[in-house]
């Protein structure tokens, strides 16, 4: 079965009814008709050029092509990670710490499953590598950046109970071991929300994408578990490295809560 | 019992000039100044709680020789507010205090089931000096101890604190406002005036 064409025009007909809506919500004065239009051209261009991106790459099918584009993911990333945290490390720690275990978890656990599971032939093949790391990517990044600022923030507000604790003589990882687990909850659960509610009340896009492309549903299924457990693996191990690293910043080699280290965030 | 000097070797921090002060084992140094003066950073770096200039000495040990935990656990520092991490008072004792602690710091026996959230500011202060003290470190350093408490129990506090660090030998640096206070508890006094630390010669005694 082949997937139904899509043409422009028909496209076209899409965009119409999202500038009705926008002319709508213009009507009701809810002052948000502009950012809508905006963001619906953005999402247009993007995704065009990456389609074209995507297209070149595929034909090429060359290592070097598919590791740059993989390392720019990676790097639009770890700036990601680091504009979402309001209380960051300073002197680039926020943006390495980042880069570097979404680096260590996404990549080592997509290579793992395209070498090992998958298998396709050459193990790089765009079709599979670049989707596969996207997901991966995009989905680590939400946890790392989520469990790095509630590490910064609630260490920050939390200031004095820390230091009291270590008057008292605890060892820094007790002393701030509530928050890094908390940190480490907060990262991981999107991923475990999606996973419960997986098939029950959300249809996952992969899934959705594949069967509309005439997979058969069971294939799409079995794709979606493995995407969804990798995905876990690379968030959880990438939170893990992140949270750690992160709070390790945060003390001294004299064991003293440092948080000269974080920036003051931006009003 | 622990009978070791702790030893101030030109320590240096925030805007106060350098203190080189030595505390005997069992003696109370008071030290007091105005507000902002630095003798809460002093007392922060001795604990090394804050980057600073100078080395700090138990006994023979000195600061940059043990893990910072180690130390801390050693010296310790009861600040002026006392900080509760967990639900109950009892969870942030590592060794549970004998029930006439508790009694001669003006507390009932249950005080331990407490919820922490129910705490007054004065049963903090208490509770926090009960809780750094049954850890059993060797020199103390105390940050206001009675700031918050009214005068009978000031005097009670005081009572407590000063035969703990008798019997035990702690050498203790211990800050202060109350002149009368510092008359009743120290054995020398040393005063910050114009960022620097200066022995009180005694007009008291």
């Amino acid at each position: 079965m082949d997937v139904i064409e899509l043409t422009w025009w028909q496209l076209a007909l899409a965009a119409v009814m999202v500038v009705v809506l926008a002319g709508c919500t213009a009507a009701m004065r809810l002052g948000m008709s502009r950012s809508l239009l905006i963001a619906a051209l953005r999402t247009v261009v993007q995704l065009t050029l990456i389609g074209l991106v995507l297209e070149a790459l595929f034909a090429a099918e060359r290592l070097v092509w598919v590791a740059l584009m993989a390392l720019a993911m990676l790097l639009i990333a770890g700036r990601e990670v680091m504009a979402r945290q309001k209380r960051r490390l300073k002197g680039g720690w926020a943006f390495g710490i980042g880069t570097l275990s979404m680096f260590l978890s996404s990549f080592t656990v997509t290579v793992l499953t395209l070498t090992v599971i998958i298998g396709p032939d050459p193990w790089y093949r765009p079709q599979y590598a670049i989707p596969l790391l996207g997901m991966m990517l995009g989905n680590t990044m939400t946890g790392v950046a989520l469990a790095l600022d509630r590490l910064t923030d609630t260490a920050w507000q939390q200031r004095a109970v820390i230091e009291n604790r270590l008057m008292l003589g605890q060892p820094w990882q007790e002393a701030i071991g509530d928050i890094r687990r908390e940190a480490m909850r907060s990262g991981l659960m999107p991923m475990i929300n999606a996973m419960t509610a997986a098939g029950v009340v959300s249809l996952p896009g992969m899934m959705t994408g594949q069967i509309l492309a005439g997979t058969s549903p069971a294939l799409a299924v079995k794709y979606q578990i493995l995407v969804m457990f990798t995905i876990t693996l690379g968030t959880g191990f990438g939170t893990l490295a992140a949270v750690s690293a992160g709070s390790r910043r945060l003390f001294d080699s004299r064991e003293r809560l440092r948080l000269d280290r974080l920036s003051a965030p931006r009003k | 019992m622990s009978l070791e000097r702790l030893s101030l070797d030109r320590v240096a921090v925030g805007e106060l000039a350098e203190v080189s002060l030595a505390v005997a084992p069992g003696e109370v140094v008071c030290l007091s100044g105005a507000s902002g003066s630095g003798k809460s950073r002093l007392l922060r770096a001795v604990a090394d709680l804050e980057p600073h200039e100078g080395e700090v000495w138990l006994g023979k040990q000195a600061q940059s020789q043990v893990a910072g935990h180690a130390w801390r656990r050693q010296v310790m520092l009861v600040p002026a507010e006392s900080h509760w991490w967990a639900e109950t008072v009892g969870e942030h004792f590592v060794n549970k205090p004998e029930e006439t602690e508790l009694v001669a710091l003006g507390f009932e026996l249950d005080a331990l089931e407490w919820q922490v959230g129910r705490l007054s500011t004065g049963e903090k202060q208490r509770l926090g000096l009960l809780r750094a003290v049954s850890r059993e470190p060797r020199a103390l350093l105390l940050d206001e101890p009675t700031a918050n408490l009214d005068d009978a129990t000031r005097d009670r506090v005081e009572n407590w604190l000063t035969s703990w660090i008798e019997s035990r030998g702690w050498p203790t640096l211990w800050v202060a406002h109350n002149l009368e206070q510092i008359a009743r508890v120290a054995d020398r006094h040393w005063r910050v005036e114009r960022r620097r630390l200066k022995e009180v010669v005694d007009a008291w005694t």
